[in-house]
């Protein structure tokens, strides 16, 4: 197991390395650089603010500077937003970012169970129909335009109400919260909800049901005991993926309701060739899909041993 | 019913027999044996067979619509800035007039058509500031401007329904008439738009009743013709959306294939070189492709989507293929075909490509739609095709800043790209289960 943790690890490693690489090139194969969106500068400014981040210097030697500052963890200042280091920047809006996925997370694994068992439970009822028109609608409108609407339907309900349920935009109180959690969550929800129907059904016709049925359990005893929680499994085994897909869909919700995220960030410092803030963000990225795949991988070798005798004999 | 299964049993027996024919001739799983299967499954799919229907139909709009509609979709209609839907009107063409000649003893409006309204009231030297409002304004409404000549010319081009003028003066007298203009287009307007003939003179022109164009989804806020403009971004979206999928799966699969195929450390390196790709930024790409293929005006922007589309998308698609192609190695039928001796082209050509494709066409059929959301996401933060070039993504994302005031400019495009995925992810489900028997039912 250790064995098999160590060698993940180094080719992560080796991975992120690789991310770093290519990104901090193509990058500076971008025409122009931060200085030359703004306003143009004098010659002399110009080659004052070059020696200051290191710009004057050969691209390879810029990047052996950039590899051994990255080792020690240091990404630098943001060329745009004067004197803030990059790991202040990740610092103060990834958790934001993290707030975010974790409630939209939250919302659409627990309204996913609950609905997909509900749909199967009462499988081609109205309940059914509906749950399946519900989750078709929400995988065939791009996100954006989800977020569009909400904001719409919360102006309209608050000037209904005459006061404020809920805010339209921003961040810092917990009713921020909501509504955008909803929004980034809602294909994942819809995914969910299917995965959990199909799975619950297969488990209502399972042989250990009837088994609990015969002894004379209640229905509800059946399927919250049995029935529910066998089903649960490949919800769970398909959570490594839809953690990429929430941190990656952050961008749009956090820019359609103005929250300081680090998705937000992330299109500001591309769009502006930030050079540090975008190779800070990448390599934070990279690193944090790389490592969530790999606990996931852990996990389930932990949850199920089966897999885990997969994956040491692919190894 | 009865002629439904006569037909399944001729088909089966069709079946039965050449599977017989071709197992006296090679032991081999042929495209012609497994095709009659999964196809006559499919077209018993009622979900597929509509699916497929909407984007025929969908594809002949993009195609021939343009052609049979005839309005262009960067003609700018200046008198209909953001309508909603609309058949054609008639309308009065107007000559502008610059100044009343007549006194008046009260407040009223001497001209009112769409084209512009003349205030008139008695004039007594004062200053007066001037509103205009509806039903969805509050009183006064939207202030105009200030006039102490007596009279008013207000040509910002309006609606023809009601509205109601407000006039306050400095010592807060208030005078207010309700005016309810004409539908109207002005000579300039009508002559530019090709309506009348450009030799006409003023005065014949004027007067004259002419039938405009109809809008039936509206027009954007630059008056364009959104019925138009939704026909070309169709143009846009389903070509980025198709050919982007077409070409990254094509690639996926031969990189897959290979891999899984060399196995061993080519398979290992190929396979961490594609982790590593999924890690690589899709914005910064998009930035850098769009500056090297052409940032000049005219240039769509089509061509960076699709190439950085087609360079990060692949793995996917790979990592599927490889599976396949490592899983297929094992199988029984493949290792009879190697000791019947079997080339490797061979084995490719009549077991793996005939094996992968209904795979392939079910990842395709999902590729799509997650293709077009991208587009539409790209062209949302302003990196997708540039304007004027109209795409679904784009027409949406231009909808969005007047969603509170005409939602229809934000609807029509949603709708489109919500049928398009819908259309393209059921076809994908039914062809998933016409692949794969196992699971039908439950899904």
């Amino acid at each position: 197991m250790l064995r098999y943790i160590a060698n993940r690890l180094l080719s992560a490693v080796i991975t992120i390395w690789f991310i770093a690489t290519a990104t901090f090139f193509i990058m500076h194969a971008v025409p122009g650089d931060p200085f030359s969106q703004e306003k143009a500068v004098s010659e002399d400014i110009r080659k004052n603010l070059e020696a200051r981040y290191g710009l004057d210097k050969p691209l390879i030697q810029q990047y052996g500077i950039f590899l051994g500052n990255m080792v020690q963890g240091d990404f630098g200042i943001s060329y745009v937003q004067e004197n803030r280091e990059v790991n202040d920047i990740i610092r103060e809006h990834f958790p934001v970012s993290a707030t975010l996925g974790v409630v939209s997370l939250l919302i659409a694994v627990f309204a996913a169970v609950l609905l997909g068992a509900m749909a199967a439970v009462f499988r081609d009822r109205w309940q059914d129909n509906v749950v399946l028109i519900a989750v078709v609608a929400a995988i065939s409108v791009p996100s954006f335009v989800i977020a569009a609407l909400a904001q719409l339907a919360i102006v309209k309900i608050n000037s209904t109400l005459g006061w404020q349920l809920l805010p339209v935009a921003g961040w810092g109180r917990v009713s921020h919260i909501w509504v955008p959690a909803l929004v980034l969550g809602l294909g994942t929800l819809a995914y969910l909800t299917r995965l959990m129907r199909s799975s619950m059904l297969e488990v209502m016709s399972a042989d250990f049901s009837l088994t609990a049925k015969s002894k004379g359990l209640t229905t509800w005893q059946v399927f919250y005991r049995h029935q529910l929680r066998n089903a649960l499994l490949p919800v769970v085994t398909e959570l490594g993926p839809t953690i990429a897909a929430i941190t990656t869909g952050g961008f749009v919700v956090e820019l359609v309701f103005a929250i300081p995220g680090m998705g937000r960030y992330f299109v500001e410092a591309v769009q502006h060739l930030d050079y540090t803030v975008i190779m800070g963000t990448t390599v934070f990225y990279g690193a944090f899909l790389v490592l969530m795949v790999l606990v996931v991988d852990i996990l389930y070798g932990w949850i199920d041993p089966r897999i885990r005798l997969a994956k040491g004999g692919l190894l | 019913m009865s002629k439904n299964s006569a037909a399944k049993q001729t088909a089966s027996l069709d079946f039965s027999l050449r599977k017989a024919r071709q197992s006296s001739q090679e032991f081999v799983a042929t495209p012609e044996q497994s095709n009659p299967l999964f196809g006559q499954r499919l077209l018993k799919d009622r979900r597929a067979l509509i699916s497929l229907w909407v984007l025929v139909s969908l594809m002949l709009a993009a195609i021939f619509g343009p052609l049979v509609w005839q309005q262009s979709p960067s003609q700018q209609w200046l008198s209909h800035i953001s309508t909603g839907p609309a058949l054609g009107i008639d309308a009065e063409i107007v000559d502008i007039e610059d100044t009343p000649l007549q006194a008046v003893d009260e407040f009223e409006a001497v001209v009112s058509n769409t084209e512009q309204v003349l205030l008139v009231w008695p004039n007594n030297g004062k200053n007066y500031r001037i509103f205009r409002h509806n039903e969805a304004l509050p009183p006064p409404g939207i202030p105009l401007g200030t006039s102490n000549t007596g009279w008013y010319s207000d040509q910002l081009q309006l609606r023809a329904e009601p509205w109601v003028y407000t006039l306050i003066a400095d010592d807060n007298e208030q005078l207010s008439v309700k005016v309810t203009p004409r539908p109207a287009i002005s000579v300039f307007e009508a002559k530019l738009q090709g309506l009348i003939p450009e030799n006409l003179s003023d005065q014949q022109a004027v007067g004259q009743h002419i039938r405009l164009p109809a809008h039936p989804l509206g027009t954007d806020q630059l008056g364009r013709d959104m019925f138009a403009r939704i026909l070309e971004g169709a143009r846009t979206s389903l070509f980025v959306g198709i050919v982007a999928p077409l070409l990254f799966i094509f690639f996926g699969t031969v990189y897959g294939a290979l891999a899984g195929l060399l196995g061993g450390v080519w398979d290992d390196l190929m396979m961490r070189f594609a982790d590593f790709v999924v890690g690589l930024p899709l914005l910064l790409f998009m930035i850098l492709f769009r500056v090297l293929f052409g940032f000049e005006a005219g240039d769509s922007g089509v061509t960076a989507i699709i190439v950085a589309m087609l360079l990060l998308s692949w793995p996917s698609s790979a990592r599927l293929v490889r599976g396949q192609v490592l899983q297929m190695r094992e199988q029984p039928f493949v290792q009879s075909a190697r000791l019947s001796g079997a080339s490797n082209l061979y084995l490719i050509r009549h077991h793996l490509v005939p094996n992968l494709l209904p795979l392939l066409l079910v990842s395709l059929s999902f590729a799509i739609p997650q293709a077009i959301f991208t587009e539409a996401f790209l062209s949302f933060i302003g990196l997708g095709v540039s304007p004027p070039t109209a795409s679904w993504g784009s027409l949406c994302n231009e909808g969005i800043k007047t969603l509170l005031t005409h939602p229809h400019e934000l609807v029509f495009p949603a709708l489109m790209i919500s049928i398009t995925v819908l259309a393209f992810n059921s076809l994908g489900e039914s062809l998933r289960d016409a692949v794969d028997v196992k699971g039908r039912d439950n899904v």
